[in-house]
């Protein structure tokens, strides 16, 4: 099995956006992981997680946008996450994660919500 | 007519690895048994939570060891079992916490048991510390609702 999982990572302005191609469980989940601490570790703070291309998720995946989500925010950084398929949103939903995290349609959507509301009140 | 039970049996290395190749194993079967797309992928999900589970927490990551999914399906049925000889590792006991709490805390602990009890009709785990740990998962067929 080539490539189950990959990485694009792009700028819009401040903005970091990673857009993931391919299946996140345990075993690809501490790459996406390491992405993000290394983009945190280069001070960026607002991440857009555009899943267009995320064919699947599980625990082991939103462990990784559970993990950062109050550090980036105490520090005035979010995560919103953009391009949910049906199969992947199912996921997100049954977790109670539309409550916690800002889930918009697309990649324009989440920066212009990044203009909105750079934080997500919860 | 006695009904007729369709038995198949996937045997391989714990490593988070193997995960995807398990997903695609209870794939083709959940199929095969006549499961809907929709329904296919929430077998796949449980199945790979409770594998993960395995791998990760009752084996501690190691390779040396077997995890066993079987999957079996009837006219009325498709089980799942997931066995291991690990240390025990029981998944339906720990607490369920609210998503909120787990972020405050740093932990992820119990989502994937979660997952499985939303995902699928029953749940039941027999546990043999180190001799046999069995996740046995039913997903009725609706055939024709």
């Amino acid at each position: 099995m080539a490539n189950p999982f990959s990485i694009a990572r792009s700028s819009v302005g401040e903005l970091t956006v990673l857009a993931l191609d391919g299946f996140l469980d345990a075993h690809t989940a501490p790459e996406f992981e390491s992405a993000i601490q290394s983009d945190i570790d280069a001070g960026h703070l607002q991440f857009v997680v555009d899943c267009a291309k995320l064919t699947y998720i599980s625990s082991a995946g939103l462990g990784v946008f559970m993990g950062f989500i109050e550090e980036l925010r105490e520090r005035g950084g979010d995560i919103k996450i953009c391009g949910l398929t049906p199969k992947v949103e199912q996921v997100f939903e049954i977790l109670g994660f539309h409550a916690l995290y800002d889930i918009v349609p697309d990649v324009p959507a989440a920066v212009q919500r990044f203009a909105e509301v750079p934080v997500k009140p919860v | 007519m006695t009904a007729i039970e369709n038995t198949f049996t996937l045997d391989v290395p714990s490593t988070t690895e193997n995960l995807a190749l398990i997903r695609e194993f209870v794939t083709r079967v959940a199929a095969q048994a006549g499961l809907n797309e929709t329904e296919v992928g929430q077998l796949e999900l449980a199945v790979d939570e409770a594998c993960a589970n395995v791998i990760e927490h009752a084996y501690g990551d190691d390779k040396t060891k077997q995890v066993i999914v079987r999957a079996i399906f009837d006219e009325d049925t498709l089980r799942i079992h997931v066995i291991d000889t690990g240390k025990g590792f029981d998944p339906t006991q720990v607490p369920e916490q609210e998503l909120k709490d787990l972020i405050a805390k740093r932990r992820t602990g119990g989502l994937g048991m979660r997952l499985i009890k939303t995902l699928m009709d029953e749940v039941h785990y027999d546990i043999e510390p180190g001799k046999r740990n069995e996740l046995r998962m039913v997903k009725k067929l609706r055939r024709g609702e």
